[in-house]
């Protein structure tokens, strides 16, 4: 048996078919994936992301800790600003992509992967050497994610004077304390919406006032495809320990503007950025067929590799990432199942306010 | 509970068979499309291949995976649901009529002794 969160309960009673996600009993969905993606996409979608790993980070070198260990560079967002980055190690490697909420000057709070926790927690705490902070994994923490074009509108009119007038004002990526709730405008399906972290015995009474008020729940499959198709990377298929962030799409969230702040990993990435790498764009496939993880693909300037693949329920075909040599552009062959499937290279997202939205490259 | 109709014949792999004459009408169980989950893709033998029993005939993927088809008996294929090509949920809405894959003539009709029955089968599935 794996661990469960709070909402594992409510998860049965709502008929949701449960697999094991890095050590978690977790919905993989409650029926329909389809129907819960295109929920999402068309109206309110809730998902219980209790399983990630919430770390707080606290004391006087709290921003010179996290100038070091992040690529991204926390000063610029004010606080109640949230900010997506990734660790890296000294190869420039990602050791894990992360959220970080910009609390105050000494204070700060991380959301990790759930299956790379015992690595990050050890990885976090063999970085503060030097730096006056302390780090705090907070398994009392869950955290529910309520996304969809109506989801800020939804969720208003269900909560509390103070977290109603915080989720009409957060901007994209804004965030708010509201007693012990943290509401933030953010999440990982391209939609608008918010993440709620809260105490962990406060969850169930929240997702039952919100699956009253007839929010869908949805399970991991349908975070899967939605979080495709808005182009964002999943940690462990798109990149991992080996792959920097300029082979992963990911150029937009390291900060290399002040020459002084030496955070880890980069130098390597600073070599790497001279020469020739691999880069990760976005396929779409032109005729019938999915696009699976571990494809080959054969482009004029060599092989490459699908990271991540599945059928687009918004599009109805099928897309993928796929670490591709350098400068291909226009059409590559994937081989499914020993046939070569043509595939156009795309810029993502894939799909934008619930339209068709990629760029061809 | 998924069901499992008495009638039909079925394979370890979750194909079922219902006989009709000399041909056997092939799809697959509803325990295997709910495990699946939603179908969205079904890439099917052409008419007229030949297929020992046991050989790969086709394919059918989820949202979440690919998972092969096999012949349950050996022929020739005379007809594919061709609805499928647009409406592949048909497997998931109606697994033993409406969402049939294909038609096989039969070569040789003692090979459904060697299927199990709807008894066997559920004793199958109630051991995964």
């Amino acid at each position: 048996m794996g661990q469960r969160t709070p909402l594992y309960d409510a998860h049965l009673a709502a008929g949701a078919k449960m697999v094991d996600f890095g050590g978690w009993d977790m919905p993989i969905h409650y029926g329909s994936q389809l129907e819960e993606h295109h929920a999402v996409r068309q109206g309110v979608g809730l998902f219980d992301v209790s399983h990630m790993t919430v770390v707080d980070v606290a004391g006087k070198d709290t921003r010179a800790y996290l100038r070091r260990l992040l690529a991204n560079d926390l000063d610029k967002v004010g606080e109640g600003r949230a900010l997506y980055t990734c660790m890296l190690n000294e190869r420039g490697g990602v050791v894990d992509d992360l959220i970080v909420y910009k609390i105050a000057a000494d204070q700060a709070r991380l959301v990790v992967n759930c299956a790379t926790r015992d690595k990050d927690l050890d990885w976090m705490e063999s970085q503060t050497g030097g730096f006056a902070v302390d780090i705090q994994e907070r398994p009392d923490l869950a955290m529910l994610a309520v996304q969809g074009p109506k989801a800020r509108a939804f969720l208003q009119d269900l909560v509390c004077d103070d977290a109603r007038a915080a989720l009409g004002e957060l901007p994209f990526f804004g965030f708010a304390q509201v007693g012990s709730w943290l509401i933030a405008r953010t999440g990982y399906t391209g939609e608008d919406g918010a993440e709620i972290i809260l105490p962990g015995e406060k969850a169930p009474a929240l997702w039952q006032r919100l699956t009253d008020a007839g929010a869908r729940p949805a399970g991991l499959g349908a975070r899967d495809t939605l979080r495709l198709e808005a182009g964002l990377n999943l940690y462990g298929n798109d990149m991992d320990d080996g792959v920097t962030p300029w082979e992963a799409n990911l150029g937009w969230t390291v900060a290399l503007d002040d020459p002084d702040r030496d955070f880890v990993g980069r130098a390597a990435l600073e070599a790497q950025k001279q020469k020739d790498h691999p880069v990760l764009r976005g396929l779409v496939l032109e005729g019938k067929g999915v696009l699976r993880p571990h494809q080959t693909v054969h482009t004029a300037g060599g092989e490459g590799e699908t990271t991540s693949g599945t059928f687009s329920p918004t599009l109805g075909q099928a897309i993928a990432f796929a670490r591709l040599p350098a400068g291909t552009t226009g059409t590559v062959e994937v081989e499914i199942r020993n046939k070569r499937l043509v595939a156009q290279v795309v810029k993502p997202p894939f799909v934008k306010k619930g339209q068709r939205a990629y760029k061809p490259v | 509970m998924s069901e499992i109709p008495a009638e039909l014949r079925y394979r370890q792999s979750h194909e079922w068979v219902r006989v009709d004459g000399d041909v056997a009408v092939v799809g697959i169980t509803d325990h295997a499309q709910d495990a699946m989950g939603d179908l969205v893709y079904v890439e099917l033998p052409d008419v007229g291949q030949v297929f020992a029993a046991g050989d790969e005939a086709g394919v059918v993927e989820s949202v979440k995976a690919a998972s092969d088809i096999y012949a349950p008996v050996s022929g020739e294929i005379t007809e594919i649901n061709e609805a499928l090509d647009d409406e592949p949920e048909l497997v998931n809405n109606d697994p033993y009529a409406g969402g049939w894959l294909f038609k096989i003539k039969m070569a040789d009709d003692g090979e459904l002794k060697e299927m199990l029955t709807a008894d066997q089968y559920q004793e199958q599935i109630d051991s995964e």
